[in-house]
C-alpha cells in the first residue's frame, strides 16, 4: 500500500439518481464518513438533482418497478398507489431506526461539513436555477471542478 | 487492556475505548482529551456531561440525537470535536462507542 496504508480521507460520492433507497445510501455514507472524521462531498447530477431540489426533495420514492428486491412483480408495482404505499411504510420504518427524512438529512449533512455540489451540465439540461435549489447547497460544477475538488492522497470515488 | 493515564490504571479495548466507567473520573475525561490534541473548555463539558447522562439512561447515541439534545447542535459539535465527533466525545466521556450509522 502507499502512504497512510491506503487510509480513506475522503469520500466523493456521485448521487444521479433521486430514489429514495439510493438517496439514503448516499446520504448514509456521506454522514458516516464525517462521523469517522474522513471528508465528504457529494455531487448531484441528473435525476439526483431532486434530492436537493426544494420544490422536489419532499416527494421522494422508493422504486416498485425494476427492483427485484422488493419481491413484487412489477405488474403490481407499477400499479397506482403501489409506490406510494411502499414509499410511507419504508418511511416509518426509517423514522422507528432514527432515520430522518431528506430535508433533514441534508441539514445534518451540511452542519457536518459535507460539501453539496450540483452539476452544471444537469442543472442546464433540467432549467433548473440556483434559486430552485436548497440554500445549503456550496455551489454548481463542472465535472472538471469536481474532480479537483477530489485532488489528493486518500479520496475515494462513489457513483450511486 | 490496561492503560495508565492520569496517574490512574484504566481498562480500555482495542480502540482505546474505556471498558469500566467507575474508573473515569474529570482527570481521565482531559487526559484522553489531551491525547486526541483537545483542550476542553465548559462548552466540551456540558457535551460530555450530557453523553454521560443519556449513557446512563441507556438511550442510543447518535448525530441526529445530539443536534437535537438542546445543549448542542451538529455545527457546534463538529467544531468542538473536529475529528469524528461521536467517537471522540465518548471516548473521552469515559463510555462504549455508539453502534449508530447516523
Amino acid at each position: 500500500m502507499q502512504e497512510d496504508n491506503g487510509a480513506i480521507r475522503k469520500m466523493m460520492i456521485i448521487l444521479s439518481k433521486a430514489t429514495l433507497e439510493n438517496v439514503y445510501a448516499g446520504f448514509v455514507l456521506a454522514n458516516g464518513a464525517r462521523m469517522e472524521g474522513i471528508e465528504a462531498e457529494i455531487f448531484f447530477t441528473f435525476f439526483g438533482l431532486e434530492a436537493i431540489h426544494k420544490k422536489k426533495l419532499n416527494d421522494l420514492h422508493i422504486a416498485t418497478v425494476g427492483n427485484p428486491a422488493m419481491h413484487m412483480p412489477t405488474l403490481l408495482g407499477g400499479l397506482p398507489g403501489v409506490e406510494a404505499l411502499a414509499t410511507s411504510m419504508m418511511k416509518k420504518e426509517m423514522e422507528k431506526l432514527d432515520i430522518p427524512d431528506v430535508r433533514e438529512f441534508l441539514d445534518i449533512l451540511s452542519a457536518s461539513g459535507v460539501k453539496l455540489w450540483a452539476c452544471k451540465l444537469a442543472m442546464d439540461m433540467f432549467h433548473y436555477n440556483r434559486e430552485d435549489m436548497i440554500d445549503e447547497l456550496d455551489g454548481i460544477l463542472t465535472v472538471g471542478d469536481f474532480y479537483r475538488q477530489g485532488a489528493g492522497v486518500g479520496t475515494h470515488m462513489l457513483f450511486i | 487492556m490496561e492503560k495508565q493515564i492520569a496517574g490512574k490504571t484504566i481498562s480500555v479495548n482495542e480502540e482505546g475505548f474505556m471498558t469500566d466507567f467507575s474508573q473515569w473520573d474529570k482527570a481521565v475525561g482531559e487526559a484522553l482529551a489531551a491525547e486526541n490534541n483537545l483542550q476542553l473548555t465548559p462548552r466540551h463539558w456540558e457535551v460530555i456531561e450530557y453523553i454521560q447522562k443519556e449513557y446512563k439512561n441507556d438511550v442510543p447515541l447518535s448525530i441526529r440525537k445530539i443536534g437535537k439534545s438542546g445543549v448542542v447542535d451538529i455545527k457546534e459539535f463538529y467544531e468542538l470535536f473536529p475529528v469524528a465527533p461521536l467517537k471522540t466525545a465518548t471516548k473521552i466521556a469515559g463510555i462504549p462507542k455508539p453502534v449508530s450509522c447516523i
